[in-house]
This record gives C-alpha cells, sequence and structure tokens, in this order.
C-alpha cells in the first residue's frame, strides 16, 4: 500500500455501552433497546460533535449479522432514523463478520481518498443478547466456512481458538501459556473499569489474574483449551467516529488537535476454506499490519499503543508474535511480564478490548478507532495512558473470522 | 430384565401434577437418551403421560416442549456428537430441535389407565390419597399383561400399606423426589421389608443417571422431609400464636414475626409460613391428616391451617409456577401483606411491619443471609459465629430464633429415635438438599 495521496482524519468518536453480562443495568429476561436504539444513539453522539447532519456527505454501518441476530438487514435505511437530514444522501453498510467495524473504516477513508466525500459517518453496530449464547455460537459461526460448521463444536469460535490455543500449549508450554493468557485477561478488567461505556466497567473481582490463572479449561463443560475467562462476551453496542478530508474538518469547525490522522492503512484477506498453515500462528494480521506500517512510513517501535482483536485471550498472545514485539513462542511471557499493560511498554486494548469492553462484532473496529482517537486527543479520561513524543503512532487491528478478514490502520494525532 | 428393557415401557400416573410433570421429564429424558444410542436403534422407547385431566395433559406437554429444549442447551456439546452423523443437523439450532422432538416422541399422553397395562414400571404420582393410590395400583397390577415395578412418589403414606392394599408383593418402592423434581437433588428412597433387591438397584441406578441424592428413609409415615417440616410448621404455626397472646398483638403480626424470625435469624431460603404456602396449606394439612394416625403419641394437625383452609386461603402454585397467595399475600414473588384471620382480608405489611421488627430488636452486626452464604465454604464459621451472638441477646428475635433452633434439633433427633432416619446425617442432607437449608437442623449452634 502506497503512501495516503490526501490527507484523512477521524474525529468525534462516540461509543454506546457495551451491554451484556457484567453491565449492572444488564438484565436478560428484560426487554432491551435494539439495532435502531444503537445506531441512533451512536450516529447522534457523533452528530452532535461536527456540527449536526448537515455536515454529513454519507454514512456507512458496519455490521456482521442483523439479518440473524435481529431479522433485519438492508441497515443503510436506518440512517436517516438518526437524523432526517441524513435521508436522500447516500448511506451503505459493509460486512467482513467481527471485520465488519473495520471494512466501515476502510469505505470511509476510501470515499475520502476518492473525493467522492469531505465527512464520512461511520458507525458499527451488533445486537446480538436477542438469542442465547448456544443460538449465537450458531450466528457467529457464519464467520467462519459454512461447510465445516458440522465438524464443528457446539461453541464454534471459541472451538476453533481453544484449537489454536492447544497447539500453542504443547509447542510452547501450557503453564506459561496459562500465564501470559490470565495476565491479559486481567489487563482487560483494569482497563474495562476505567471506562464508563465498557462491559466490565462495574467489574470487582478482588484479583482477576488469580481467578484466570486457576481456572482450568474443562471440555466437558465448555471447550479444550480455553476457559470462559479467556472469551469476549456477548454485546449489544454500538460506536461510531466521522473520517474526514482537511476540507471537511473547516467544514465541521473541528480543530486538527481533536483528530487522528490515518498515516496508513491495511487490508488483507486469507483464504476462508483453508485451514491454518500453523494454528500457533498467525497469517493475515502481520501482512495486515506490516502493510499498514509500512504505508504510513513507521515501524512498531514508533507506536506507542496498540487495539488488537482480542475476542480470545489467545489471539492477543498471537497477535503480540504477529507484530513482532515477541518472538514465536514468547508472547505469552512478554504479555505476562506486564509488556501490554497499561503501564507496560506498549499498552494494548487501553479500555478494555474485546474481552474487557465488550465486542458487539460488527461494531469493534469502529470502537477499535474511538478508543485510538481518545487516547492520542487526550480525551480518553479515566482510562487515559501517557504517549510520548518519540512514539506518537498508534494502530488497530481488527479481525473478521478466525484471521480471515483483517484491517489495520496506522494513526497520529493530526 | 435389563435396566434399558425396564424403561422400555414405563408409565407416569399424574403425569401432569407438579410432581409427576417433573418426573416424567426427567424419565423422557433419560428414556431418549437410551433410544438415541447406536444399538438401540431398532428399540421402542414408550412413556405414558397419565392423567385424568385432558387440559393438564396439554399443559404438560408445553411445559416439556419448554424444559426439554433448557436441557438440550445445557448438553449441546454432548448432542452434537450424538447425532455426528446426521448430516442434515448441522447448527445448534438443528440438533436442539431434533432432540426436542426425539424426547417428545418417546411420550404418549392419555388419559386411559389402560395404556399403563404394558409398562414394566409405574410411577405414582397421584394425590396424597391412600384409598386412591391403593385402587389404582391395583387395577394395574391386576390387569397388567408385564410384571411392573411400582414407584410411589408418596410424601407421607407408608409404602408397606400400598404394598398390602394393592397386593403388591415387594414389587414396590418410594421413590419419593422433592419439588420441583427437575431441579431438587434430593430423592428419598423408602423401601418395605418386602422390597426386592432387583427394584432398589434399579432405583439406586436410576437415580444415579438422573444425578440425584439418595437418601434412605424408613417406612414411617411422612418419612425424613414432611417429618422434620410438618413438626416445624407447627412449631411456627404455635408460637405465633403463643406471641399473639403473650404480646397482646393481631394474630397476622405474630405470623408475620416469626415468619421473619424463621427466615432471616434461621438464615433459610424462606419463612415457615411462606413455605407452607409454596408448598399449599392444602397440600401440607392433607400430609399432616395422612401422617397423624400413625402416630399415636403426638398429634400432627394445626387448627391454623383448617381455619385458613375455611376461609378459603390455599397457597400453592399457579401452573406457571407463580405463587398463589396463602398465610402471605405474593406480588412478584415478594410478600406484600398476611392474612388477617379475623377480618378475612390481607393486611399491607408496611402497615405494621416497623413495629413488629422494632419489638423483635435489630439483628446483631455478625447476621448473615441465607443468600449470600448458602454457597460460602465458611458458612459454618459464620452461622456459628451469628448464633453465638443471638445467644448473648435479650432480643425478643433472638429469643424465638434460638428456641425454634433447638425445636428443630430437636425434631430432627425425634425421627433418629423413633427410626424414621437411621442417623442425624440422613436428617441434615434431606434438609439441606430437599429444602436448602443453610446447616443442618440437627447442630452444636443453638446448645
Amino acid at each position: 500500500m502506497k503512501k495516503l495521496r490526501k490527507k484523512v482524519y477521524m474525529t468525534a468518536g462516540y461509543n454506546t455501552v457495551s451491554l451484556g453480562t457484567g453491565r449492572r443495568e444488564f438484565h436478560p429476561k428484560k426487554p432491551r433497546p435494539g439495532l435502531e436504539h444503537y445506531i441512533s444513539e451512536a450516529g447522534k453522539g457523533v452528530l452532535k460533535q461536527i456540527g449536526g447532519a448537515d455536515n454529513v456527505d454519507e454514512s456507512v454501518i458496519g455490521n456482521f449479522m442483523a439479518a440473524r441476530f435481529n431479522k433485519q438487514a438492508n441497515l443503510p435505511g436506518f440512517v436517516p432514523m438518526i437524523d432526517e437530514k441524513l435521508q436522500w444522501k447516500p448511506a451503505a453498510s459493509v460486512e467482513g463478520a467481527c471485520g465488519s467495524g473495520g471494512l466501515a473504516l476502510t469505505y470511509g477513508i476510501r470515499s475520502v481518498l476518492a473525493e467522492t466525500a469531505d465527512v464520512v459517518l461511520t458507525l458499527g453496530v451488533e445486537v446480538q443478547n436477542t438469542v442465547k449464547a448456544i443460538y449465537g455460537a450458531d450466528i457467529l459461526a457464519g464467520a467462519g466456512w459454512y461447510q465445516k460448521r458440522k465438524q464443528g463444536h457446539a461453541y464454534f469460535f471459541p472451538g476453533q481458538f481453544s484449537d489454536r490455543a492447544g497447539v500453542y500449549y504443547e509447542k510452547y508450554g501450557f503453564d506459561k501459556a496459562r500465564k501470559g493468557m490470565a495476565r491479559w485477561f486481567a489487563n482487560a478488567m483494569e482497563n474495562a473499569r476505567l471506562d464508563e461505556t465498557a462491559q466490565e466497567h462495574h467489574n470487582t473481582l478482588p484479583d482477576p489474574y488469580a481467578l484466570a490463572l486457576k481456572m482450568k479449561p474443562n471440555g466437558a463443560a465448555f471447550v479444550d483449551h480455553l476457559t470462559v475467562l479467556d472469551c469476549s462476551k456477548v454485546s449489544d453496542g454500538a460506536s461510531g467516529i466521522a473520517i474526514c478530508s482537511e476540507e471537511g474538518l473547516k467544514r465541521i469547525g473541528v480543530d486538527k488537535k481533536d483528530t487522528v490522522e490515518v498515516m496508513g492503512w491495511a487490508q488483507v484477506i486469507r483464504d476462508i476454506t483453508n485451514e491454518p498453515a500453523d494454528p500457533a500462528e498467525l497469517e493475515a494480521i502481520p501482512r495486515a499490519a506490516k502493510e499498514a506500517m509500512e504505508s504510513a512510513g513507521v515501524t512498531i517501535d514508533q507506536i506507542g499503543t496498540i487495539e488488537t482483536h482480542d475476542c480470545f485471550s489467545i489471539a492477543g498472545i498471537l497477535a503480540v508474535e504477529a507484530l513482532g514485539l515477541a518472538p514465536k513462542g514468547k508472547g505469552a511471557d512478554w504479555v505476562a511480564e506486564g509488556n501490554t499493560s497499561r503501564d507496560g511498554y506498549m499498552p494494548m486494548n487501553t479500555t478494555g478490548g474485546l474481552i474487557g469492553w465488550g465486542h458487539p462484532t460488527g461494531a469493534t473496529g469502529v470502537h477499535q478507532a474511538v478508543t485510538i482517537w481518545q487516547q492520542l486527543t487526550g480525551k480518553a479520561n479515566k482510562a487515559q495512558i501517557e504517549i510520548s513524543d518519540d512514539r506518537p503512532y498508534g494502530m488497530t487491528i481488527n479481525m473478521g473470522g478466525d484471521d480471515v478478514t483483517v484491517i489495520a490502520v496506522v494513526f497520529k494525532r493530526g | 430384565m435389563t435396566y434399558e428393557e425396564r424403561l422400555q415401557n414405563v408409565s407416569v400416573l399424574g403425569s401432569a401434577g407438579k410432581m409427576g410433570s417433573g418426573i416424567l421429564l426427567l424419565t423422557a429424558v433419560e428414556m431418549a437418551d437410551l433410544a438415541l444410542k447406536p444399538e438401540n436403534k431398532d428399540k421402542s422407547f414408550v412413556l405414558n403421560a397419565i392423567d385424568v385431566s385432558p387440559e393438564g395433559l396439554s399443559g404438560l406437554m408445553k411445559y416439556l416442549k419448554e424444559q426439554v429444549r433448557k436441557v438440550a442447551e445445557k448438553k449441546t456439546v454432548l448432542l452434537r456428537k450424538i447425532y455426528a452423523d446426521r448430516d442434515d443437523l448441522v447448527e445448534n439450532y438443528d440438533i436442539i430441535d431434533e432432540y426436542i422432538f426425539d424426547v417428545m416422541n418417546v411420550v404418549r399422553p392419555s388419559t386411559d389407565l389402560e395404556a399403563t397395562y404394558n409398562s414394566n414400571l409405574v410411577f405414582e404420582a397421584i394425590i396424597e390419597n391412600k384409598d386412591l393410590k391403593v385402587k389404582l395400583l391395583s387395577q394395574i397390577n391386576n390387569n397388567s399383561t408385564t410384571d411392573p415395578w411400582f414407584f410411589t412418589n408418596t410424601s407421607s403414606v407408608p409404602i408397606n400399606i400400598l404394598e398390602t392394599g394393592a397386593g403388591l408383593d415387594g414389587k414396590i418402592i418410594g421413590f419419593h423426589f422433592y419439588n420441583p423434581p427437575a431441579v431438587q437433588r434430593l430423592v428419598e428412597l423408602i423401601t418395605t421389608d418386602k422390597t426386592t433387591d432387583e427394584i432398589k438397584e434399579f432405583a439406586l441406578t436410576y437415580a444415579k443417571n438422573l444425578r440425584k441424592t439418595i437418601v434412605p428413609s424408613n417406612d414411617h409415615a411422612g418419612f425424613i422431609g414432611n417429618g422434620h417440616f410438618m413438626r416445624d410448621a407447627i412449631h411456627g404455626m404455635n408460637e405465633a400464636e403463643v406471641l399473639a397472646r403473650e404480646k397482646n398483638i393481631p394474630l397476622f403480626q405474630a405470623i408475620y414475626m416469626i415468619n421473619k424470625v424463621s427466615q432471616d435469624y434461621l438464615v433459610r431460603p424462606m419463612g415457615i409460613f411462606q413455605l407452607i404456602d409454596y408448598v399449599g396449606i392444602d397440600v401440607v394439612s392433607f400430609i399432616m391428616s395422612v401422617m397423624n394416625p400413625h402416630h399415636e403419641d403426638e398429634e400432627i394437625s394445626h387448627q391454623l391451617l383448617n381455619k385458613m383452609l375455611e376461609q378459603g386461603v390455599k397457597g400453592g402454585q399457579y401452573s406457571s409456577g407463580a405463587q398463589k397467595d396463602g398465610f402471605l399475600k405474593y406480588k412478584g414473588g415478594r410478600p406484600m401483606a398476611i392474612w388477617d384471620t379475623h377480618k378475612q382480608e390481607y393486611v399491607e405489611l408496611e402497615k405494621f411491619q416497623d413495629d413488629c421488627n422494632e419489638m423483635l430488636g435489630s439483628l446483631p452486626d455478625s447476621a448473615v443471609a441465607w443468600k449470600a452464604i448458602v454457597r460460602n465454604k465458611k458458612k459454618e464459621e459464620l452461622i456459628a459465629a451469628f448464633v453465638n451472638d443471638l445467644k448473648s441477646m435479650e432480643a425478643l428475635g433472638a429469643k424465638l430464633a434460638i428456641k425454634y433452633g433447638k425445636r428443630s434439633k430437636e425434631i430432627g433427633e425425634h425421627l433418629v429415635g423413633q427410626s424414621v432416619a437411621h442417623n442425624t446425617d440422613d436428617v441434615n442432607t434431606v434438609m439441606l438438599t430437599g429444602f436448602f437449608h443453610a446447616y443442618g437442623p440437627v447442630n452444636n449452634f443453638f446448645d
């Protein structure tokens, strides 16, 4: 990917609450807000910061499976519900499983680069608590190859990543891997508690690390190599952000210091019908990250914080290795040593990531961009980390399926 | 006849009732799981759901469908393996739906007793009416084409009376589930002098497969569970009447106070009057009337129950599981008012509970709530500390609680003394698992 031929900015990020077990206001048996509410809340949250809907040229929604979770397709039709002034303007929805939010970002970036829009209202949404987890597993399995569903686990995706974890344990050692994964969970809880919209914001576990380390995977009850603490939860939520050109920023009256600039980005696809060559290794994520950094003209040591797709703790560990932060088989140690903690060398998922903040699947890519925007512009409130001048970049890595649809974006404060 | 052969044709009498429906559910699932084994592919498994009420049977089928779904959702990992060779079943949705069908497919609802005549095993879960039980069991035994075994769920009638009355001669065993059978882990197992070893062995295997905890009880009316509960209830009602007289307060206020003491002070899941409502005032009264003739030196009855029933207040539950009003009036499962037997109306708690609570006095700081400690590994210590503080207090509530706890222990020891239970451990197990108490009645806390 070449350097961007035009400056692209993101600003006015907004997150709804990630609702699901863990949030005090969540009651599985009581009625909850639907798709309409989340699209509307996130959309309005962005519009309020950019001078209203008049300033928007077009809109895009990242969503994975509203067609099954909510029996609803044609999501662009909901955009005018955010604000009637969005009616008669273009809107689209994009899908790449849990990478849908990241694809929505690339849609907005492309529109600005193509000069067909100066302000793109970019949303991601998923409302998944409409079905019990055992049925949600079927729906989420759509991110894999359907021909493999029959052989797959009842909890299909936990099953996939359990297999990866199993190989990792075998190759590099169970105990140290579990230490890294327990630390990953503990970091997620610590960070999520600092963000009011996080699903685990109300988490009060006295010692998340000890609990995660003590809990052993039990294949009879769940999957062979992961515990529930290794998994992101079922979430309802939406995130939004405005993607703008320089002209767009002038139009909406937002100062560059309140924006992040897209320095580079990449998107790669791995063949969904192929098994991973080595389950203990990711293939698409390192390629996407490498290309995004090349496009931005930066190296990993210039990056100060990363939002990575930790749908499972093992995915976080493998991403650390895929990014070259630790050699193969050493990612778990690197995490266990605290390098990815909020005060570590490379703070990752500083508002909790998928395990802590939540994983409304189609919204995650957008949520990651919102977190990076918050961190680089000093708007992360209690979750704020320090960004040093010599490592001013932030990166998001959003993954759809089992390392299939991957989007990486490199940002710097505008 | 093997375990599996025995379960190829089963009948449940009273299957639309609260207990019968649960027994039917558990048995249907067990039978379907056997039917799904590859080696049983060509065998038929039939479970006759017998009840006098067609409406009840219709409701039963709806209940079954909902409950089997829950069962299936909990064991989908296993079901995917069981249906591994079914290419048409891909998603969890498909597999769960198929399992529901396979379980329902075992069940034959009927109002016709003749349907039971081919069964190898007959579960009896009809009302606690000895004569009716004897009549039905005898009719089936006399007309059966097989040589059936009889499992009775009676909670109060001595098994040997049914055995003799129906001429079953060793072919009967007491297999007493707790309410609701699908949830409660406890089963009281009662043999007669003649009950065969084969039946007992089968019963133990069946209980194990249903993941139930067996406590053997001797064949005394009421067995262990009701043996304790009925006497505990009588104590509670007596205490309320004494309290009303001594303190010169209306009975409904005393009922409120004893209910509170037996819940909050004794750290139980519900107060004694709420428990009577839960089981049903009519059912409690009926069980006492069955037990009473078998206890010559002890009166097991209470006029307060009769008075409530005369006034048309019965408690018990709706088919949805919601609580009907009894001594207490409920809203969303929570007590809101207490029945005034004089004015024959409910009196809202808010009108008097502050005064009553003041009379009881405040709980010590060491007080623990049932919900908070029932699964706590250190609950024994916590309860000991709480009860110790109660013992040192002069407050009315503390005094009533200590007396209540002592009486509960006395009842437990009495059950062993009367050879109803083999030992105090069995009594404690019944109260812990069947009544969800946080501690067994036979303890040293209150001494």
